[in-house]
Formats: structure tokens, C-alpha cells, sequence
């Protein structure tokens, strides 16, 4: 399973990878692997605001339905456009062609509530059991 | 995870490294790589499905023709020998007990092919109709395993493993006996899945030796294994019914769009009988329809359907239909929207979606 060292992870699996002022967030390879093959994502509009920890859209695989939470609070600046004609790109690329959203960071202080990759593998060996 | 029941095959799915899941009580392969990847292979080379779980029932005696057709919607006199139907096991409500594939096997034995999770309910409902009957019922479910190879390159694959009996005759919903791995088996070719391909009844000690046997032999022809992830999208492209999402002991067999199961034709009185003669004279106020969303999302069991700001229905079973690839199910509409055409919403977590419904079925493959 894949652990990017250089990005924040959430007890929801969604990871977020911050440069400046903007963090770009997604889902882990654990929940891409865990959920299947992911066949409908739906993602906040831009300009939108979301809550750190709050729900914010949705990843669909064939069988279930997911909420997905947003990793710190702010204003989407950004979606990607591709999931909606790719959305399995979730889960061949969930850290790079996969990512969900940007998001312009309100408080950049919320992001010390999150796992780093060595915390999240330890937690994804915990859940596992 | 310890109460859950196994199939012979358990180890092979774990072997392959299947995602396992409670499935009404069986400890049962979800997938084993992805659900789009075993569709697609049903739909254009061959899949194999563990189906061990499927309860058999035989029916024997000098009145199992009449307990047969006590119990069910269908006329199984008109059946010949080593023929299949498909029907309804009804309550005296005119609803379904389970459906099932019923096998003329002798003039004097028949064969009932039920539900996994319904397997003990419907034995012990059988056991029940059959006083005043002169005829034995036995549940032969923990003595037999079954296989079910579906696709195109089904016949290809297992004929080789099977001697005494020439596959490529066998019509559709008929079956014969052969010899595969020393044992006598029924074969059928039957599936859920709206794809050709047969299934196979064997007995548990031998299921694993032909599973790996017919996973080898399948590669060239891109055989993989499929979990009930794959069979349930697969049936729902076929329209096929689910008991428990698309049919259960509240829905009749005119409800559910069945009414190619149900001679009321046929001689003697049958459980539902008198509820449906009533029904069909007067006409059903709902009816299981197919559907397509026309704006995106994913329709799910239980989302309810709307009309006019009213609740009108409910989904049964939907999906992103993996070989189609569009969002598609099935609901119970009342009869006054259920024209192929007619447009109305699917309540998607607070959101309404358009949806409007289709022929059924939802694929049907070319022959």
C-alpha cells in the first residue's frame, strides 16, 4: 500500500497535500482499494466552502457509496475535472491524477489535527484487524 | 466471521485473494481483482462463479408433479424431461416464498434450484405444503456443490472436462448428465448473468479439483474468476430479479412484471391462485419497471422515486452498469408511469435526479 511520506492523512482516509497556502486533497489507496472500482465521484462546486472534518461529496464505487470529508477547512479552489468522465482514475492514481479538490486554506492551524504517513500506516494496520 | 457458513471453494477464493464478505449468512467472494474487469469477462469471454451456496431441493415421488405445481407460478407439466423453468414459489398470497429454476428430472423427480439465504426458509415451506402429498422432499444443498461457467467461451472451456455428454446441443434452460473428473454431474445451462454458459452440480469434494482444473484450462481464453459483485451487476444489466431487492414475500409475480411465470392455464389449485386470478382480472397497480438516470448519478435499492412532487416508487436494485456503462435499475412504479418513456425522479441522498423508464431488458446478448 502506497504512503506518500510528504502528505497529511485523515482517520477517514482522505489525504491532503499542502504547498503555501492551498492544499490538494484526495483519497488514500487504502480507501481506493477498500471501496473498488470507483465509478462516480461528486465533489463540492468551486468556490464552495467546506468545514474541516465535515462532509463534502461523495466517492461511488459499483457497490457502495462513501462520504468523503474534507481534510481542513476553506474555500474550493479548484476541482478536477477529469473524474467525471474518469473517475477510476481514483483508483489507478489516487495521490496524483485522482486528486478531488483544492482548497484555499482558511486555518492553516487545523492541519496539525492530522496523521503524518507513519501515524496513518499505523492506523491503517490497526483498522485492518 | 466464525458463524458464517463456507462453500467447498472457500479456500480457492481466499487462495486467489477474493475480498470476502457476509453474503445472507455465507462467508462468499465479493471480488477478486475488480467488478468491472469480471463483468466485462462474463460479457465477452467467460467467467466462473462459485455458486455452491444455491440450495437444491428434489422433489421425488409418485406425486411430486403435483406438489410441484402446487407450489409453483409456473406449469411444470409442460416441462420435458431434462428441461428447466424458471418460477415463482409462491405464498397463498400470490407472493414469493423465493423463485427458482425447476428441473423435470423423471416423470416421478424434480429438481428446485432456490435462494442461498432462503434455502432453510423454503425447505421448511415445502415440508409444510407437502402433507397430503405422496411425495418425498429432500435438501440435498449441503451434499451438492455447483460451478457456473458464463460467456461466450463457456462451451469451449468445459466441454474438454466432460465426457459422455455433447454441450454444444443443449438448448438454453435444458440440461443433461455427464461425466467431468470421474463423477456424474448435472450440467445445465443455465446462469444468472443474461450471458450463455452452464452450471455446473457436483458433489463438495470435488468442486475444488475442478475449479483450479478449469481456472488453468480457461486462462487462454481469459476465464477469471467472478464474485457476487460481478453477478449482481450482471443480472441487473439482464433485468433478472433479486429476492430480497426486486422481489420478496410482499411483491406478487404480476407485480414483478412476471406474468410469463404464472398459468393460471393450468389444471388444479396452486398457492396464490385466487389473488391472482382476482389480480389479473382487475390489474396489478404497480409494476416492476427498468429505468436509465438522464442526468448523473447512481441509483441504489430503496432510494425512492418521485412524480409530480409525490412519492410514486421505489428502486429496487441499481447501479453504474458495468458493460453498458450508464446508471440503470429497477423500480416499482405505479402503473400509470410505468410506459417505456415515461419520465420521472430518483431521490439520490436529498438530491432528485431525472430518470425514465426503458424496455427491459437492459441487455440482452446476441445470438
Amino acid at each position: 500500500m502506497n504512503i506518500p511520506s510528504d502528505l497529511k492523512y485523515t482517520k477517514s482516509h482522505e489525504w491532503i497535500r499542502v504547498e503555501g497556502n492551498v492544499g490538494t486533497a484526495g483519497i488514500t489507496d487504502f480507501a481506493q482499494q477498500e471501496l473498488g472500482d470507483i465509478v462516480f465521484v461528486e465533489a463540492p462546486a468551486q468556490g464552495s466552502a467546506v468545514a474541516a472534518g465535515a462532509p463534502m461529496g461523495s466517492v461511488e464505487s459499483v457497490k457502495a457509496v462513501s462520504e468523503i470529508n474534507a481534510p481542513a477547512g476553506g474555500a474550493v479552489s479548484a476541482v478536477n475535472a477529469d473524474l467525471a468522465d474518469h473517475p477510476e482514475l481514483l483508483n489507478a492514481d489516487p495521490y496524483g491524477k485522482g486528486w478531488i479538490l483544492k482548497i484555499t486554506l482558511a486555518n492553516a492551524g487545523e492541519l496539525s489535527g492530522l496523521m503524518d504517513a507513519a501515524a496513518y500506516a499505523a492506523y491503517v494496520a490497526e483498522s485492518a484487524h | 466471521m466464525d458463524n458464517l457458513k463456507q462453500t467447498p471453494l472457500n479456500a480457492e477464493h481466499r487462495a486467489l485473494g477474493a475480498k470476502m464478505v457476509d453474503f445472507g449468512g455465507w462467508d462468499m467472494p465479493v471480488q477478486y481483482t475488480s467488478i468491472i474487469d469480471e463483468h466485462v469477462a462474463v460479457r465477452t469471454r467467460c467467467g466462473m462463479f462459485d455458486v455452491s451456496h444455491m440450495g437444491e431441493i428434489w422433489v421425488e415421488g409418485p406425486q411430486a408433479l403435483d406438489l410441484v405445481q402446487f407450489l409453483s407460478s409456473n406449469d411444470a407439466s409442460k416441462l420435458a424431461l431434462h428441461q428447466i423453468q424458471y418460477s415463482g414459489l409462491l405464498t397463498p398470497q400470490g407472493c414469493f416464498v423465493d423463485d427458482m429454476l425447476v428441473h423435470k428430472d423423471a416423470d416421478d423427480r424434480y429438481l428446485l434450484v432456490v435462494n442461498a439465504s432462503n434455502t432453510d426458509k423454503d425447505f421448511a415451506w415445502i415440508l409444510s405444503q407437502a402433507k397430503g402429498f405422496d411425495a418425498r422432499v429432500t435438501n440435498a444443498s449441503p451434499v451438492t456443490a455447483q460451478i457456473a461457467l458464463q460467456g461466450p467461451k463457456s462451451l469451449e472451456i468445459l466441454q474438454p472436462f466432460v465426457t459422455g455428454l455433447d454441450l454444444a446441443p443443449i438448448k438454453y434452460y435444458w440440461y443433461g448428465y455427464g461425466t467431468v473428473l470421474g463423477e456424474r454431474c448435472l450440467i445445465a445451462r443455465t446462469g444468472y448473468t443474461g450471458e450463455d454458459g452452464f452450471e455446473v452440480y457436483l458433489s463438495p469434494q470435488s468442486a475444488p479439483a475442478l475449479w483450479r482444473a478449469l481456472l488453468e484450462a480457461g486462462k487462454p481464453y481469459g476465464l477469471v474468476p467472478a464474485g457476487l459483485g460481478a453477478r449482481d451487476t450482471l443480472r441487473l444489466e439482464a433485468c433478472m430479479a433479486l429476492y430480497g431487492n426486486d422481489i420478496d414475500d410482499t411483491t406478487t409475480v404480476l407485480d414483478a412484471d412476471l406474468g410469463w411465470i404464472l398459468k393460471l392455464g393450468k389444471p388444479g389449485p396452486f398457492n396464490g391462485r385466487s389473488v391472482l386470478e382476482k389480480q389479473k382480472a382487475e390489474g396489478t397497480a404497480r409494476k416492476l419497471v427498468a429505468f436509465e438516470l438522464t442526468e448523473r448519478g447512481i441509483p441504489r435499492h430503496g432510494f425512492e422515486c418521485f412524480a409530480g412532487g409525490q412519492k410514486v416508487g421505489v428502486v429496487t436494485s441499481g447501479t453504474q452498469a458495468p458493460f453498458l456503462k450508464k446508471p440503470l435499475g429497477m423500480a416499482y412504479l405505479p402503473m400509470s408511469l410505468s410506459e417505456v418513456g415515461t419520465a420521472f425522479e430518483v431521490d439520490i441522498r436529498g438530491k432528485k435526479v431525472a430518470a425514465k423508464v426503458v424496455p427491459k431488458p437492459h441487455y440482452k446478448r446476441s445470438k
